[in-house]
């Protein structure tokens, strides 16, 4: 944590000679690298969206990396508009996007709406999962819907301090073997653990890393029957699509707001890479710092 | 649509038959076994003797049936009587600074360059004195209160509150979470609008939006715990001055909570008719609260945001009420003719036309409506000798002063009283118009949200009045 300061102040990086070229040109210190951009989001390079269960510390692991300062609040629901700002970090442009936190992506609230829509429609470069290390079961359950939709997750294990005070040890790489995504264990609230965290968002982003990400498995021969049925459909219907899996079990669940998206088109333009940005699909983005 | 598309739906649809109503049962039992696997095989708990979880002991003792309601009002009143014993010094020092020192100094200044006597009037009578003025009220108890009210937040306190009231909603028909969004509201009444979104059903959200003006917002805990200090405080001797205004705070924003729960009620019962949903709550760890950073986001985040909003809105107010002190038309100024017309239904309802008159300027922010009363207050009194003139504000270094004014303008106990209840049910600041407005996307029921508690408050208000003038006639 001696390199803490700098990320604070990347001007002071004179004042400590003894840190070699080498080591600045080495990946692992990147701390020097990291500049925070606050709401200077013009012209990003990747689009980086936070998601995770209320109250895990999305808006904590936010303001560190954009150096903003979203107010936290230690209650669940704290964040329900999203909120932007941006960083930088090895002449990559990252825009930043902190979404309200859910449970799940099944959409039956307008906040689990609004994170479900910018995953899906908003197209992220990478989708960051925070999770709570003391409540990994729970939190896990959104993590797999992610991976349902996107294979380009970082998952940000976060409040790992608070996990070592109750007495639980997580092995985060076997985590990271079964979820096949990258795994990172940190303690936002007290800087802890971040550089990793940028470092494996900037691998997903330029496609150093890629996820081979688990997929959830229902024992129930007729739902498969069903799914693979469908999936059939979907692939002549929209082809390329990354997720017929997904939406597949979205359109027998019945969701609303996918079964448009199919009439619509929309899902089949937005691999086509002709769709136009997702926002009209949100709301518009609004800021409840000023509380 | 395509004629695949079209194909994919109806396979979809019938397939959707096929698999039969338990599917949504299927999913999501299915994601948890595939969870609770994977966290299985990831973590592994240190075995140990079940040691004393303190977590657990606080929250039987906080959400307790018994002592949940007492320790919430103890809290309460704790902090509002650090606020208001501890505002009284740094506001003094305040006003000495800016209005008997620099405004002073910008006079002689003004003098000195020639600067022809209106625009002297507008810019520092007028506009300065107004910022000044509101800047030493409102910077000492925000810069104690929001950083107490965020310690307990960061804490993990306020989704206790939201457990202990739970039941109540449920009990008034709405639904549980709009505990959060009213505690929300105590800090500012827009942003507990927009946290109503948390709130699946619109029906219950609806019925949050239109109560959440009834949560104390930033821009009334200073004109309450003035008007406290000023009218209930001095009832009793000096030591137990800051005991009485910080419990007098409390009951009336026990009241606001009340009014929440009766007329989510009758909004229940009546035009948003419906059963209550239920939800989960959960109650997040315990955590040591960062002092010191709280103490700076709150600092930034929370009071100067506040401030600034107050002091973009008092600028202009300053010169505005200004020029309506100093405008004549027939023989006194504007102000004083508006004052006058509204006078009668002001004393009706125990206030004056001055305090209704505050409340129109104030729309936009109501941070200045005491401002705006004192200077209205010694314009149409002609309190000799405090002001410096029509349409100045005037020095505020000590309460007692301020007293003098209000005396001079005829104020009682029953204005006093009054004014905290007007204070507390009227319509919302326009931000918060705004904001409901842009929710709801309901010209209908954003009228219905600005105009209820208008109209609550007049009743409100004349009932106390007219009882009050009985129980003394």
């Amino acid at each position: 944590m001696s390199d803490r300061k700098k990320v604070r102040n990347p001007e002071g990086r004179e004042a400590v000679p003894e840190i070699s070229e080498a080591c600045a040109a080495c990946p692992v210190h990147h701390a020097a690298n990291l500049k925070k951009l606050g709401v200077d989001m013009s012209q990003w390079d990747f689009v980086v969206a936070l998601a995770g269960n209320p109250n895990t510390g999305k808006s904590t692991v936010f303001n560190a990396l954009t150096g903003l300062r979203q107010h936290t609040g230690n209650w669940p629901g704290k964040t329900v508009s999203r909120a932007e700002g941006g960083f930088e970090y090895r002449d990559h442009r990252f825009k930043l996007v902190d979404l309200p936190g859910t449970y799940s992506l099944l959409a039956t609230s307008l906040d689990e709406e609004i994170a479900r829509d910018f995953i899906l429609f908003g197209q992220p470069d990478v989708t960051v999962v925070v999770v709570d290390a003391t409540r990994l079961e729970r939190n896990l359950n959104l993590v797999l819907q992610v991976l349902e939709i996107t294979d380009r997750v970082v998952i940000c294990l976060n409040l790992i301090d608070e996990a070592e005070r109750h007495h639980l040890e997580i092995d985060h790489r076997r985590l990271a073997r079964d979820l096949g995504v990258p795994v990172v264990p940190t303690s936002a609230r007290y800087d802890e653990g971040l550089d990793e965290l940028v470092q494996a968002i900037s691998e997903v982003a330029l496609g150093e890393t890629r996820g081979k990400p688990y997929r959830i498995t229902y024992n129930d021969p007729q739902l498969d029957r069903a799914v693979a049925e469908l999936i059939a459909e979907i692939e002549e219907a929209i082809p390329e699509l990354p997720n017929p899996e997904w939406v597949a079990l979205r359109l027998l669940d019945g969701d609303q707001r996918i079964i448009e998206a199919v009439e619509r088109g929309e899902l089949g333009e937005l691999h086509a890479g002709a769709a136009e940005p997702a926002a009209r699909a949100l709301e518009p983005r609004e800021s409840s710092a000023a509380a | 649509m395509t004629k695949n598309t079209e194909d994919l739906l109806q396979k979809a649809q019938e397939l959707r038959w096929k698999v039969g109503g338990d599917f949504h049962e299927k999913i999501t039992e299915s994601i948890y076994r595939n969870a609770s696997r994977i966290a299985d095989r990831a973590v592994r708990r240190e075995d140990q003797e079940q040691a004393f979880d303190l977590d657990r002991t606080i929250d039987r003792l906080v959400t307790s049936r018994i002592w949940g309601f007492p320790i919430m009002l103890l809290l309460l009143t704790v902090v509002f009587w650090l606020t208001i014993s501890g505002a009284n010094y740094p506001s003094s020092l305040l006003a000495d600074l800016l209005l008997d020192t620099v405004h002073p100094a910008l006079k002689d200044l003004s003098a000195q360059l020639d600067i022809p006597a209106w625009i002297d009037g507008l810019l520092i009578d007028g506009g300065y004195l107004a910022t000044a003025w509101v800047v030493s009220v409102m910077l000492p108890p925000m810069a104690i209160f929001f950083p107490l009210f965020t310690l307990l937040e960061d804490f993990g306190y306020l989704p206790r509150v939201a457990f202990n009231l739970d039941q109540l909603f449920k009990r008034a028909g709405a639904h549980g979470k709009q505990a959060l969004s009213m505690t929300m509201g105590f800090g500012c009444n827009a942003a507990g609008i927009i946290s109503t979104r948390i709130i699946e059903s619109p029906r219950e959200r609806l019925i949050a939006i239109i109560t959440n003006n009834f949560a104390l917002c930033n821009g009334r805990w200073p004109t309450q715990i003035l008007i406290a200090s000023l009218f209930i405080g001095s009832l009793v001797p000096a030591r137990l001055a800051g005991l009485l205004s910080a419990l007098t705070v409390v009951a009336v924003a026990l009241l606001g909570v009340g009014l929440t729960f009766g007329v989510s009620w009758s909004l229940s019962r009546t035009v948003l008719r419906g059963e209550a949903s239920t939800f989960t709550l959960e109650l997040p760890p315990y955590r040591p609260p960062r002092v010191l950073q709280t103490l700076y986001t709150s600092l930034i985040d929370r009071t100067l945001i506040v401030l600034w909003r107050a002091v973009v809105f008092a600028f202009p107010a300053g010169l505005v009420l200004w020029s309506s002190a100093n405008i004549q038309v027939g023989g006194a100024s504007l102000a004083e003719h508006i004052i006058h017309f509204l006078d009668p239904v002001g004393i009706l309802i125990g206030l004056n036309g001055v305090i209704l008159v505050a409340y129109i300027v104030a729309i936009p922010a109501n941070e200045i409506v005491i401002p705006t009363v004192l200077m209205l207050t010694v314009l149409v009194s002609g309190a000799a000798g405090v002001g410096e003139g029509a349409g100045v504000m005037f020095e505020m270094d000590s309460l007692e002063k301020t007293m003098e004014i209000f005396r001079a303008g005829g104020w009682t106990l029953l204005t006093g009283i009054n004014l905290m209840l007007f204070s507390l049910i009227h319509n919302p600041c326009s931000t918060t118009i705004y904001t409901i407005y842009k929710e709801t996307r309901s010209v209908k029921w954003t009228a219905v949200a600005a105009l209820l508690p208008l109209v609550m408050g007049f009743i409100v208000t004349f009932f106390v009045a007219q009882l009050w003038r009985l129980g003394a006639g």
